[in-house]
């Protein structure tokens, strides 16, 4: 066990340097560096001011150069600094990473406590109105375009009703609990149904298939309650694909929940990275994006563990 | 029953928390919540210019000169315009023969830092060492580079000596002075790494940075700027004790934040574009002011001159006149954003009204296309002797709505008169980034240029601007144009004082302009402003500096002033 953990983390570590010279060399390759961006918005800049700015900020080096010095740097625990905030990178990230841990966290959570006991009612009364009703939430969920919703959210909430902030993380001079719950409110809302919907409906597939296995119907046979069987054999053994899904969610959950923090103005990583990618902020983008890759690779690493616990016939040798 | 127990839970909670519907509005007299759809990226005035945050610094701060908001110079921080009639301009000549110019300048008497230290001729010296500083990271230098030497007569009054002399002598726009006593010693610790370290990024809240009506007393990256009125301000004291400016990047998410009373108004500067304005005016017009203000953002369709069918000035000339611009005013923009006739908008006092104006004539683009050989009509295309198709690409921003739609207007306007256009359209950064920068567009491309009132478009128009592998892919004429009448008259534009000659070389400008055609001018930008009814003077320019250059005059109208 500890060998294969010592294994895989010596890989994800390998695959992170990979990672690390892909995304720099594609942030690179993209047409118009930062200069260019600042160029564009200011009319009275010279040609000569440009080239300066370039030198300067080492843009007029070769890509492979600047990714050398910058693996340098990072080797060191310097990461840059942020072209768009002009902090470093890593003060830029640490408030947004804890922001997102919150709302992903938050939401990610919620939707398992009501997804997974709703998939498995659903297999477990097949083609009810249970079932239906079950599965129009889940599709509701999945299908509803994301801005759509938080808009909806929006207008419901703070436009007619007034109830809740329309956005933020927290009203302009408060700092307490209850008002930073209220902002959170609607985006961990709307991130939760569009959540649930995918593993209320990987749940109940799980379940249906569990259900007809062999070891169900000894289960009964033995004269085990209803409750037993589901909860205490078939669910156990139904986890086992539904794990793999929620590891590869919990990976990009930290980078794709762009649009609801778009519109909800929630200053987290997806909306970061996305807004250093489109502004040049090369060093915050870079590091968003390895934490992303690092993310997924720690949660499946999780998943693995957690398949040997769920089945104790997979073995780690 | 279980909703009524949320509900009644709900509300407990929003009772506790004192979050009440409606609150945010009962408090707006005394403070004023703005939207804007960008967070400033940087607060250093000299590193970076950026819409949003000379917003929120024209509130804080204020540039030696600017323009008010009737496009004239003026003084904000000296007291008087230095000129050659009041003697305080004196051309000199320097030591290589040519004319240069001294300017004598005196700082406003009150002006002092938020900390209450005076704004003197230190704080001038300082701002042109950081300027001239290779590594400082200035991003437009070129004032700096022009100022020869400064003598400081006193500790308000100092000499300018520039290189050079032109028109607009006296306007040192740029020249956003530095608090010398905060950030002195930080650039002299580490000048190379001085644009990470100033305060303006690490300790923006110091009140030491800001000598304007407002001081920030709160910033939280990427969501909101809080200002308070700054004590030591000099000026008229400002109506708000409190200025939120909130930046909520959707742009629907910023209407709907208006509607719910989260935020006051919604800055023109930086907020909706004009399309979605219209929308918001239909819907909820009764109960904002909406002002639209055109201004000095020149939309238009930059023409490939390399392109042997564009090289031709009759096909350029059939082009404009193949098109009904006053129709896509009126219709897509409801008169809001004018046609443009020119570079020059109207607004300028360059602005010529006798230069030559097209409007939509079918027969007459018909007749220059037959006269340009494209006489062969072939499924709707004109072709030429040689069976070439009379066939253009048509490029701008992907997903720009406002652009898009224009397009496809222009694509079947054009198809009126045997000109096939194929839309190609691209995300900004590769648009900008690659395409026209490095003229890889082969036809047309739509987008706009900002300018300033009295603005040379020498980056456009000159010759030597036109961006190639030799030169870096530096300089604006992505047109690839070139008259040397243009170019001459580029240069006799800036050198000249004499305001009634220059308006003379001005019309001569726009006349070659809608005579050569390197671009089929289309409309000026307008933006649109959204204020509450009871908010009063706001005066929106059309211009890079700002309506929050005159923030002390707003006021919120049933409390007295």
């Amino acid at each position: 066990m500890i060998r294969y953990f010592a294994h895989r983390t010596a890989e994800a570590g390998l695959l992170l340097l990979v990672m690390s010279f892909v995304i720099y060399l594609l942030l690179g390759l993209m047409p118009g560096d930062p200069i260019d961006i600042m160029a564009s918005g200011d009319p009275d800049i010279t040609s000569a001011d440009i080239a300066r700015l370039k030198a300067l900020y080492g843009l007029d080096r070769p890509i492979t150069e600047r990714y050398a010095h910058w693996l340098a740097d990072a080797a060191g625990g310097d990461f840059g600094f942020s072209r768009l905030h002009s902090r470093p990178v890593l003060e830029v990230l640490a408030p947004r990473l804890w922001n997102t841990t919150v709302l992903m966290g938050l939401s990610f959570i919620l939707a398992l406590v009501i997804a997974i006991p709703l998939g498995v009612i659903a297999a477990v009364h097949p083609r009810t109105w249970v079932d239906y009703g079950i599965n129009l939430f889940a599709f509701a969920g999945f299908s509803l375009p994301s801005f759509w919703l938080a808009l909806l959210l929006i207008l419901l909430f703070s436009v007619t009703l007034g109830w809740l902030p329309a956005g933020g993380v927290q009203s302009v001079g408060r700092d307490d609990f209850f008002d930073w719950a209220l902002h959170l409110i609607m985006p961990v809302t709307a991130l939760t149904l569009l959540t649930a919907g995918r593993i209320i409906r990987f749940t109940r597939s799980a379940m249906i298939e569990a259900l007809r296995q062999d070891y169900v119907r000894t289960a009964e046979a033995k004269g085990l309650g209803p409750f037993g069987v589901v909860v205490g054999h078939a669910l156990q053994n139904a986890m086992i694909p539904v794990v793999t899904i929620l590891a590869l969610d919990f990976g990009t959950l930290f980078s794709g929940a762009l649009v609801i923090e778009q519109i909800f103005s929630y200053q987290g990583m997806g909306k970061l990275i996305y807004d250093s990618i489109l502004g040049s902020d090369f060093n915050v983008a870079l590091v968003g994006l390895l934490f992303a890759t690092a993310l997924t690779l720690a949660s499946n690493l999780a998943a693995d563990l957690i398949y040997g616990w769920l089945d104790p016939r997979i073995s780690y040798g | 029953m279980r909703l009524g127990w949320a509900t009644w839970f709900l509300v407990l909670v929003l009772a506790f928390t004192g979050v009440q519907p409606g609150a945010a509005r009962a408090a707006a007299k005394e403070e004023l919540v703005i939207g804007v759809s960008q967070f400033p990226t940087a607060f250093h005035p000299n590193l970076e210019s950026h819409v949003t945050q000379g917003y929120v610094l024209a509130m804080t701060s204020r540039a030696f000169t600017g323009y008010d908001a009737d496009w004239e110079l003026v003084c904000m921080l000296c007291t008087e315009l230095p000129t050659l009639e009041n003697g305080k301009a004196v051309i000199e000549k320097l030591e290589d023969g040519t004319d240069g110019i001294a300017l004598t300048y005196t700082i406003v008497e009150g002006a002092t830092w938020g900390d209450g230290t005076p704004v003197t001729t230190e704080d001038v010296l300082f701002t042109d060492e950081v300027g001239k500083h290779p590594k400082s990271g200035v991003s437009n230098a070129e004032l700096y580079r022009q100022i020869l030497s400064i003598d400081v007569i006193d500790q308000k009054t100092f000499t300018l000596h520039i290189d050079r002399v032109s028109f607009e002598y006296n306007a040192i726009n740029d020249f956003e002075i530095l608090p010398a006593h905060i950030e002195r010693p930080i650039f002299e610790e580490d000048p190379e790494n001085y644009r990470h370290r100033t305060a303006y990024e690490t300790d923006f809240t110091n009140p030491g940075l800001h000598f304007g009506p407002y001081k920030a007393v709160e910033v939280s990256s990427g969501a909101h700027i809080v200002l308070e009125p700054n004590e030591t301000w000099w000026g008229k004291p400002p109506f708000f004790k409190r200025i939120v400016i909130k930046a909520i990047e959707n742009t629907a998410a910023l209407e709907a934040n208006l509607l719910s009373g989260s935020i006051d108004m919604i800055a023109g500067e930086a907020g909706i574009t004009l399309d979605q304005a219209l929308a918001f005016e239909k819907r909820h017009g009764d109960q904002y002011q909406i002002v639209y203000k055109p201004g000095l953002i020149y939309e238009h369709l930059d023409l490939n001159l390399d392109n042997p069918i564009l090289a031709d000035k009759r096909v350029r000339k059939a082009l404009i006149q193949g098109i009904d611009r006053e129709a896509v005013s009126q219709q897509l923009f409801e008169g809001h954003q004018p046609v443009a006739h020119g570079n020059v908008h109207p607004l300028d006092w360059v602005y010529d009204k006798d230069v030559p104006k097209y409007s939509e004539n079918l027969d007459a683009a018909a007749a220059l296309l037959d006269a340009a050989g494209w006489t062969d009509m072939q499924g709707g295309v004109r072709h030429n002797e040689a069976g070439t198709p009379l066939a253009l690409e048509l490029m701008t921003t992907a997903g720009n709505r406002t652009r898009e739609l224009v397009q496809q207007v222009l694509q079947s306007q054009w198809k009126r008169i045997g000109v096939d256009i194929t839309i190609r359209n691209e995300p900004a950064r590769v648009f900008f980034g690659e395409t026209t920068a490095k003229r890889k567009f082969t036809g047309l491309a739509m987008f706009a240029w900002i300018s300033s009132p009295e603005n040379v478009p020498r980056s456009t128009l000159h010759s030597e601007e036109i961006p190639s592998a030799e030169n870096g892919w530096a300089g604006q004429n992505y047109t690839g144009y070139r008259n040397p009448h243009m170019d001459q008259l580029l240069e006799d534009i800036e050198r000249e004082l004499d305001r009634e000659k220059r308006e003379q070389m001005w019309h001569e400008l726009q006349t070659i302009y809608a005579e050569d055609l390197p671009a089929i001018p289309l409309y000026f930008r307008a933006d649109a402003h959204i204020w509450p009814k009871w908010l009063k003077g706001v005066v929106p320019t059309g211009h890079l500096n700002s309506s929050a250059n005159a923030v002390e005059t707003w006021y919120a109208e049933d409390v007295p002033n």
